[in-house]
């Protein structure tokens, strides 16, 4: 960050801004191009879910609005907008319109924690990781206002089941989080990415010495993130989209949004835990000046989180919904007994690295 | 603090309950204390109509009965008229009758599938199943010029004769492949197992007391098929799928392997087809046609339990009274008991597997 903050400052004193102005812009900049950024990212997951859903289940997805139906999303994007937005006449107006909001802001907040590349990291802070936790898990305080604001039985049935579902899921993936934060020794998600470096590329990754955690964490996310087969909070054919069955309009769109954006955040945050972050597979980046090596850089980091991406969607094409007592018995009493496993292999790797097993 | 039962209107526009039907739920938590299904909500008077028309009138109308099983209606209609007036059956017709119900209980069971893996939140194997049905609909189409409301059999026989049998060489030859597809994505996947195993379970008892017919009841371990004692099916070789498991599971099982039993009938039907003569059938004028005064009732098995007709006729053109008995009515009220104690979320999954479809409950 430093590097880009010099670069900046020296910008405007070139055209005899204050210092000043700079050190407040500074930070201001950064959530406009995450904004601007997001909303591309988002229609781009939006169509690829579709049309991966299409090809998965033999048909062709959105097709027809622009070239391969790129267009689609913008399309639908521009009905949702149009559209009335309903407020039921008994439902509590202050929760209903809050909880959209709160479903966006800190999954936009989440994004800027997140390091691009080894210069881009818009709040780089040295407990990035537990940042990030609390903000993944607020989204659900929102789901639980949306539902119980809506005065919808089927509402507020998707409140409470999403509620029960990540308190069971949040505690494997702090259990995971803290044996790759044991085996970095750092809580700085940068510092958790270089951690991985290695010449062999893909060999330092934390995925080698915790596969097990990989495993916990990708499907503890898929919870949190309400995602088949846990999608029970919103299980169409049950409870009709559970929290968001009274939302219309740009109110309904902003929870879809934020629904992909916070799958974009969270396949990032696996990639950066455990599959090297924005680090290149093969040990060496293909670019050597400094500027085009972070778009490299940035490139590998959505590539990762791309194919995970790709598999929740291919998970959501195969696999039935989980009864609801299940989901919960499987993360007590499988998740979590083995996300400790996991914590206790990792530290003695980390011991056995560091030779201390013989101090 | 003080807690109250919740009182849930599940319906009638809700996803999972394939079409119209109210289910008038009393929860407690997520787990439901009494369930009283209401329906209704499609009702087209398919039996006082038939009152004010005239047999050949009617016959269009009996396929929208179920407009997923639609020549099980119109050959019950026939039949009431054949059996009134002493009409043998040629073969041949036997054997294209036999053909087109059977094609089209598989498309029917197909259906049912795909929704009933929708209920349980697997997206695919909607598709899927849609797919293989579309072949069926598709030669139905090509036959009878219609996709859903057939209309093809007439008073003693067939509208025109048997046509494109290759077509039907072909599915027969295509859907044990798929079936087998099937197979590896939802029988043997562990969730759908522990949704379905040991869900929703029917006692014999139960099922007797609610009068519950059809692939219900055969998963509940009763050998019990009309098609056993069916004149329409004498000559041809089956056996009745019969599962003792009595649960959701059993109910999809059975009607996956009454698929492949369908498929079997269907290649005998094709095999005496495909040597057969040009048809020879002697129908019966429609105009001015008269039932003999007295009452008559057919059976037939049709995809969702045993369906009747029963008509009263006093001599006159228009029938007196006509009734129909269809297979979901009784699904449905069968609800009421499956679904006590159980939650939310499989009670979806145990109404699914009872293959309810409401216009036949209507009527």
């Amino acid at each position: 960050m430093n590097y880009l903050y010099f670069l900046y400052v020296e910008f405007l004193s070139k055209y005899n801004i204050p210092k000043l102005f700079g050190d407040i812009t500074f930070y201001v900049i950064p959530f406009c191009i995450i904004a601007a950024a997001l909303l591309v990212v988002v229609l781009i997951l939006v169509l690829a879910e579709r049309k991966l859903l299409g090809y998965f289940t033999q048909r062709k997805g959105p097709n027809r609005v622009g070239l391969w139906g790129i267009l689609q999303t913008l399309a639908d994007a521009f009905k949702l907008l149009c559209k009335e937005n309903i407020t039921p006449q008994k439902a509590d107006r202050i929760l209903f319109n809050i909880a959209p909001i709160l479903a966006f802001v800190p999954m936009f907040a989440a994004l800027g924690i997140i390091p691009y590349s080894s210069e881009f990291t818009f709040v780089n802070t040295k407990t990035n990781v537990i940042l990030y936790l609390i903000l993944a898990a607020f989204p659900v305080l929102s789901i639980f206002i949306a539902g119980w604001g809506s005065n919808n039985k089927y509402s507020l049935f998707g409140a409470m089941r999403s509620i029960a579902q990540v308190l069971s899921y949040e505690l494997p993936i702090t259990f995971v989080i803290l044996s790759v934060v044991t085996l970095a020794s750092s809580m700085n998600l940068t510092e958790i990415t270089l951690a991985q470096f290695s010449t062999g590329g893909v060999l330092g990754w934390f995925v080698f010495p915790c596969i097990l955690g990989f495993v916990i964490m990708f499907i503890s996310i898929l919870a949190e993130l309400n995602r088949c087969p846990f999608d029970l909070p919103e299980a169409e054919s049950e409870l009709i989209c559970g929290y968001n069955t009274e939302y219309s309009g740009m109110r309904f769109a902003i929870f879809y949004l934020s629904e992909y954006a916070m799958m974009f955040a969270n396949a990032m945050f696996i990639s950066v835990l455990f599959l090297g972050g924005y680090l290149s597979p093969f040990g060496k980046y293909f670019f050597d000046s400094s500027f085009l090596i972070y778009f490299e850089q940035a490139f590998w980091l959505f590539l990762k989180a791309g194919i995970l991406i790709f598999i929740m969607i291919w998970i959501r094409a195969t696999l039935p919904r989980l009864a609801s007592f299940d989901l919960l018995k499987f993360s007590w009493a499988f998740l979590l007994p083995l996300s400790i496993v996991n914590l206790f292999i990792s530290v003695f790797y980390k011991l056995l690295m560091e030779g201390g097993l013989w101090h | 603090m003080t807690t109250t039962r919740l009182k849930l209107n599940l319906g009638p526009q809700h996803p999972s309950t394939h079409g119209v039907l109210r289910l008038l739920l009393e929860l407690e938590g997520e787990k439901i204390i009494s369930c009283e299904p209401d329906i209704g909500y499609l009702h087209r008077g398919m039996e006082k109509m038939a009152e004010k028309m005239t047999y050949i009138q009617y016959l269009p109308l009996v396929d929208r009965i179920d407009y997923l099983a639609g020549f099980f209606y119109s050959e019950l209609l026939c039949r009431i008229v054949e059996q009134a007036l002493c009409i043998e059956l040629p073969d041949k017709v036997r054997a294209i009758r036999v053909m087109l119900l059977e094609m089209n209980r598989i498309s029917s069971h197909l259906l049912w599938i795909g929704a009933f893996l929708m209920d349980l939140g697997a997206v695919s194997p909607f598709f899927y199943a849609f797919r293989e049905r579309e072949m069926i609909l598709r030669y139905f189409e090509k036959l009878t010029g219609q996709r859903m409301m057939y209309n093809y059999f007439v008073f003693g026989g067939v509208r025109k004769d048997i046509d494109y049998l290759e077509d039907v060489e072909y599915i027969v030859s295509y859907l044990p492949q798929k079936l087998d597809e099937y197979e590896k994505i939802i029988t043997e996947n562990p969730i759908f197992l522990r949704r379905t195993e040991g869900k929703g379970i029917l006692e014999p008892d139960t099922a007797y007391s609610f009068a519950i017919t059809g692939a219900n009841l055969r998963a509940s371990g009763i050998d019990d098929d009309y098609r056993k004692s069916d004149y329409l099916y004498k000559g041809f070789d089956f056996k009745p799928i019969v599962l003792d498991n009595k649960d959701s599971w059993a109910r999809y099982k059975a009607r996956v392997l009454e698929i492949r039993e369908s498929l079997n009938i269907i290649s005998q039907a094709l095999d005496y087809l495909k040597k057969a003569d040009k048809l020879e059938q002697r129908l019966i004028n429609p105009i001015n046609l008269k039932l003999p005064q007295g009452d008559y009732s057919a059976e037939i098995e049709a995809p969702r339990g045993l369906a009747c007709c029963f008509v009263r006729s006093d001599g006159q053109e228009k029938p007196y009274r006509l009734k129909w008995r269809t297979g979901s009515y009784y699904s449905v009220n069968l609800l009421r008991e499956l679904l006590k104690g159980e939650y939310l979320n499989d009670a979806i999954a145990i109404a699914g597997s009872l293959d309810i479809i409401l216009p036949e409950v209507d009527k």
